[in-house]
């Protein structure tokens, strides 16, 4: 193979261009490693700009009382307890300081009266706890961090003269493979989209922040990035992923006009005021408020009015419940006949503010329907459905720094490529912050592994001319599949099998159907050259769609028991063992292997911040017991004081 | 979720619409026929990823949000430059045929993908934020309504086609080394209007530094916004009225001056500087910034090649400010930007789009 390869050598190489990637490679440049940054899309372009909501730290601006016990509770009840506590323990106690941080980058969010940060409500938010920027604060984020990123290569231009010397962004590149010397990461393959070309990555350490794998599926607000890269970089370098079967299916997808099918309605709509109804007219919250939130949310419609204006003294809205809760009523609605005709619900904010106000409040997303689908959000309401938005699983790391588990060393992962966090759902908010974070940690600890090495790996030529290959073979293959076509059957299958309400009878299909398409995916051809061509890149992506999407159905039929993203219709209810579970896939050969493994017990001062009363809807009789054991002693020191 | 792939009844079939869309790539292209299915309520992309889906699996175009929020997907649409996400096909007539080019101001790289890296190298040039020294982390205070003005700039989705637009840099490659272009001045605006950013000569630089003077606030970069953000009105005009201000102060008249001069030369290479100063008598307003030749050029379609108006400077008026003359103007809004007199579509056997780096045709 006579394929010429443009070679660079870098410390730390950050694949993803979001937040996560960009925070992390901000810290390995602080750090003092030459960084490279690598996107699949232009630089500034990544998943994150769509973000609207917020990005959740208990900063307490808005109430005093919020602090990162709170939100830390908050966290482990939207993931039903299943989240790796440790990570949201860091979690909540470090997004304020990355809040703050992102202000000397110069972030503007928006204010309180005080001049303070503003903080907005959000479902499983127990305060105000958002810092937001209008509804794009995802966008405010990246440029954020981009124009960090930006000015620290100012830096390096006025000590070295050069913009790059230090850290480099890779735009419109893709990575195919990760390569390995033995079990330690020695670099990244990948292609310029735009010229068809290679490029070898030398690195010791690797960061993964390529996002989630919403393509799977039809209805998606996610864009076609995210075919689940990271993921299957990760498996095949010997990483585990966990928590797969957990899916975010996000509640408030417009489902009609076409043109804006898949885009979300932020949930702040039901923040300020906006309410769900059924074809009926009926406000049909109030009948799906699961028996563990009974306590929160209010009971008759007038109290859950009174709450948007005195939340001290009344009990929540049920339409701001978790948003998987949100989704299952509304599919549950829509199932029993009550739906629009595009199998939605109706989200109605007309008639609750003047048009006015929320024109004011919701800016960017008046202006997107106006524009978009010609949908006065102001005079009529919105029909919404849910929509695949966010995987809650991904890489197993080790929850300070980063690291991927498994047999592999050197790869770290952040953002919604890794697993843990969230646990079983996600709340809303919880992302960004988490991507600062993590990011942050993950680049931190890649610099300080690199430097550690007394010697770097080194990438085998064989490998190289392995990758080069394989990526080539759809171009060099005749009248194969059609790319795009697999991409639909992928998606219907999983969208069909696998999607928001789960069977074991059509689990099994899917197994059998994944197999199927993983046997033509081997046999997919792209017409055309190497420059800039989308099918050819969907025809690389569609084996990484695969594999994920076989881990998904996999740990989905393992799974019985229905908890957060994962509901399966014939095992209905929580089961308390089963929460002491990770399912894990892992490669083996290229056979997906599914493993039970124990969660981390949580430390016991983390557990003694909730009720025991709570706990009992969640733990088994033994982690109950412990708990109880534990409290005795407490008490048993205090009186001893 | 099998309810919500069916149409659900809504909808109407779908009908044949004719398109041209330009396929090529830096060795030169044209524009190809289509007919594709377009149903109720897509918009022009959906049509793109129709046709990459059957007929043209290589097309390449670039998106990634599909909903007007991350500014991958600008195309010029019959000639105006647009967001493919955000223009629905309900806007053009049922036999109307809609051709879809590439941004004109950007090199091809192939079909509807442009290469964007000059505003990637003018953002790297825009100083970035500096922290105010004496304020740590989470201690930060600002009001909203002082954070409101410089959040405006900051809804930039980096679309890029102000920039496109732009008439400083569209048809002149060589102004591309001194100008730095609307998306950049609303950058500079935005840091000079931060509550606490700490540096404070945002202005002189955008003068100095990234070419204000060349603007004549013809507003073309407003009108193509797509997030309406009101870039002459409310970051040009107000850097521009303080620049001059400043300039008459005679100390720092004479020196910016000086300065600015030396810059100037070394900026625009092999080309005679023209002291913004002392342009009196410029056009500035639609069609102004096309001359005549560049008119000709203008009906016969899209003309790399073509003769080119020089960099303009806004003329001061007897006082020596500027005249905001837009507000005089004697038609209402702003005006197009391609003139007046030009009409969309622009007849498509016009749109050539030869390569600047390609070997230009004779006329
Ligand atoms: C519509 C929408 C609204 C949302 N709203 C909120 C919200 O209000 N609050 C909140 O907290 N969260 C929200 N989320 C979730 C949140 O935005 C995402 O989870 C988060 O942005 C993911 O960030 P990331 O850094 O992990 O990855 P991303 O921002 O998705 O970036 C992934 C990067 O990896 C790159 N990449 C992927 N594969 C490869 C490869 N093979 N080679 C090279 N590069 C690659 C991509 O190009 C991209 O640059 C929302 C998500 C969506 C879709
Ligand atoms: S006002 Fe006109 S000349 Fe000035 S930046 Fe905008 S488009 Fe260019
Ligand atoms: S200012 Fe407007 S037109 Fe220019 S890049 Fe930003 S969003 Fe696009
Ligand atoms: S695809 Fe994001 S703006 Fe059009």
């Amino acid at each position: 193979m006579t394929t010429r390869i443009e070679r660079h050598h870098y410390d730390v190489v950050v694949i993803g261009a979001g937040g996560a990637g960009l925070r992390a490679a901000i810290e390995a440049r602080l750090a003092g490693k030459r960084t490279a940054i690598i996107s699949k899309s232009l630089f500034g372009k990544a998943h994150t700009v769509m973000a609207e909501g917020g990005a959740a730290a208990a900063m307490g601006n808005v109430n005093s009382r919020d602090n990162w016990q709170v939100h830390f509770r908050d966290t482990m009840r939207g993931g039903k307890f299943l989240n790796n506590f440790r990570m949201a323990e860091l979690h909540a106690k470090e997004s304020p300081q990355r809040i703050w941080e992102l202000e000397t980058y110069g972030a503007l969010f928006d204010r309180t009266k005080d001049g303070k940060i503003s903080q907005r409500n959000f479902g499983g938010h127990e305060y105000p706890r958002l810092a937001h920027v209008g509804d794009r604060t995802g966008l405010e984020l990246i440029r954020t961090l981009q124009q960090k990123i930006v000015s620290l290569q100012q830096e390096d231009k006025k000590a070295h003269g050069d913009y790059e010397a230090r850290i480099k962004v890779f735009a419109e590149t893709t990575i195919t493979e990760l390569l390995l010397d033995g079990d330690r990461v020695a670099g990244a393959f990948g292609y310029y989209r735009e010229s068809g070309e290679f490029v070898l990555f030398e690195a010791p350490a690797v960061v993964l922040a390529t996002g989630g794998v919403g393509r799977s599926y039809l209805v998606t607000s996610n864009s076609w990035e995210y075919t689940g890269d990271g993921h299957a970089l990760a498996l095949r370098a010997g990483a585990t992923l966990i928590n797969m079967e957990f899916l975010q299916f996000h509640p408030t997808g417009m489902v009609w006009p076409v043109s804006v099918k898949g885009i979300l309605v932020t949930e702040s709509v039901r923040g300020d005021g906006g309410v769900l109804k059924n074809s009926e007219g009926k406000r049909f919250m109030f009948n799906y408020v699961p028996d563990v939130f009974r306590k929160q949310y209010a009971e008759t419609e007038e109290e859950a009015d009174r709450w948007y204006t005195d939340p001290d003294n009344n009990r929540r809205p049920p339409e701001l419940l978790p948003r998987d809760e949100v989704a299952r009523a509304i599919n549950a609605e829509v199932k029993a006949g009550r739906g629009t005709p595009a199998g939605g619900v109706y989200l109605d904010i007309a008639s609750r503010l003047p048009a006015e106000e929320v024109r004011r409040r919701l800016p960017s997303m008046y202006h997107q329907f106006k524009e978009l689908a010609d949908v006065d959000i102001t005079a009529e309401p919105m029909e919404v459905g849910p929509t695949c938005h966010y995987v809650m699983g991904g890489v197993e790391v080790d929850p300070d720094s980063g690291a991927a588990a498994g047999h592999v060393q050197g790869l770290f992962a952040a953002g919604e490529v890794s697993g843990g966090m969230h646990g079983s759902n996600r709340l809303g908010g919880n992302s960004l912050s988490d991507l600062l974070v993590f990011g942050r940690r993950a680049g931190g600890h890649a610099s300080a592994y690199a430097e550690g090495l007394a010697a770097r790996p080194k990438v085998a030529a064989a490998d190289v001319e392995a990758a080069v290959d394989r990526a080539l073979a759809p171009l060099e293959r005749e009248g194969g599949e059609n790319p795009y076509t697999l991409q639909q059957d992928l998606q219907a299958v999983m969208g069909d099998l696998v999607g928001i309400i789960r069977r074991k009878g059509e689990l099994e299909e899917s197994l059998v159907k994944l197999a199927d398409l993983r046997d033509r995916v081997t046999r997919v051809a792209a017409s055309g050259g190497r420059r800039y061509n989308p099918g050819w890149h969907l025809a690389l992506d569609l084996r990484n769609m695969l594999v994920v999407s076989e881990c998904t159905a996999r740990a989905a039929l393992e799974r019985e028991e229905s908890r957060g993203g994962h509901t399966r219709e014939d095992f209905p209810t929580m089961a308390p063992q089963w929460r002491t579970v990770n399912l894990v896939c892992s490669l083996d050969g290229d056979k997906v292997r599914l493993e039970h493994k124990p969660l981390p017990r949580m430390r016991g001062e983390l557990i003694q911040l909730f009720d025991r009363a709570e706990l009992a809807k969640y733990l088994t009789e033994e982690e109950l017991a412990d708990f109880d054991a534990l409290t005795a002693e407490a008490h048993a020191e205090e009186a001893a004081n | 979720m099998a309810t919500q792939n069916a149409p659900g009844g809504t909808g109407k079939p779908g009908t044949a619409r004719h398109f041209k869309v330009w396929r090529g790539d830096e060795s030169g292209g044209e524009l190809t026929d289509y007919q594709v299915q377009v149903n109720e309520g897509e918009v022009v992309l959906d049509v793109i990823h129709r046709l990459q889906a059957t007929e043209a699996p290589d097309l390449a175009c670039r998106w990634n949000c599909k909903a007007g929020k991350c500014g991958s997907c600008s195309m010029e649409i019959n000639g105006m430059p647009r967001l493919g996400c955000m223009t629905r096909m309900s806007t053009f007539e049922e036999n109307e045929t809609v051709t879809i080019t590439p941004l004109r101001t950007f090199p091809v790289i192939r079909d509807l993908v442009t290469d964007v890296s000059y505003n990637y190298e003018k953002a790297r040039e825009t100083p970035a934020f500096a922290p105010p020294t004496d304020l740590e982390p989470g201690d930060y205070r600002m009001q909203q309504v002082d954070v409101e003005r410089s959040q405006e700039f900051r809804k930039c989705i980096e679309c890029f086609l102000c920039q496109n637009t732009c008439h400083v840099v569209r048809d002149h490659e060589e102004n591309k080394v001194a100008f730095s272009g609307p998306r950049y001045f609303i950058r500079a605006a935005e840091l000079d209007m931060h509550p606490l950013d700490a540096k404070a000569d945002r202005k002189e630089y955008a003068q100095a530094s990234q070419g204000l003077g060349y603007c004549n606030i013809t507003k073309c970069c407003t009108e193509v916004c797509p997030e309406h953000i009101k870039i002459t009105d409310n970051a040009i005009i107000p850097m521009k009225e303080r620049v001059v201000d400043r300039r008459y102060d005679p100390v720092v008249w004479l020196g910016s001056k000086i300065f600015r001069r030396g810059k100037q030369n070394e900026a625009v290479q092999g080309q005679t500087p023209r002291d913004p100063d002392e342009l009196g008598s410029v056009h500035s307003h639609a069609g102004g910034s096309h001359e005549p030749e560049a008119e000709v050029g203008a009906e016969r379609g899209v003309h790399w090649g073509r003769q080119v108006p020089h960099p303009t400077a806004p003329p001061l008026d007897s006082r020596g400010r500027l005249a905001i003359s837009e507000f005089t103007f004697d038609k209402a809004a702003a005006p197009s930007p391609f003139g007046d007199d030009v009409t969309f579509p622009l007849p498509a056997e016009g749109l050539n789009y030869s390569h600047p780096d390609q070997p230009q045709a004779k006329d």
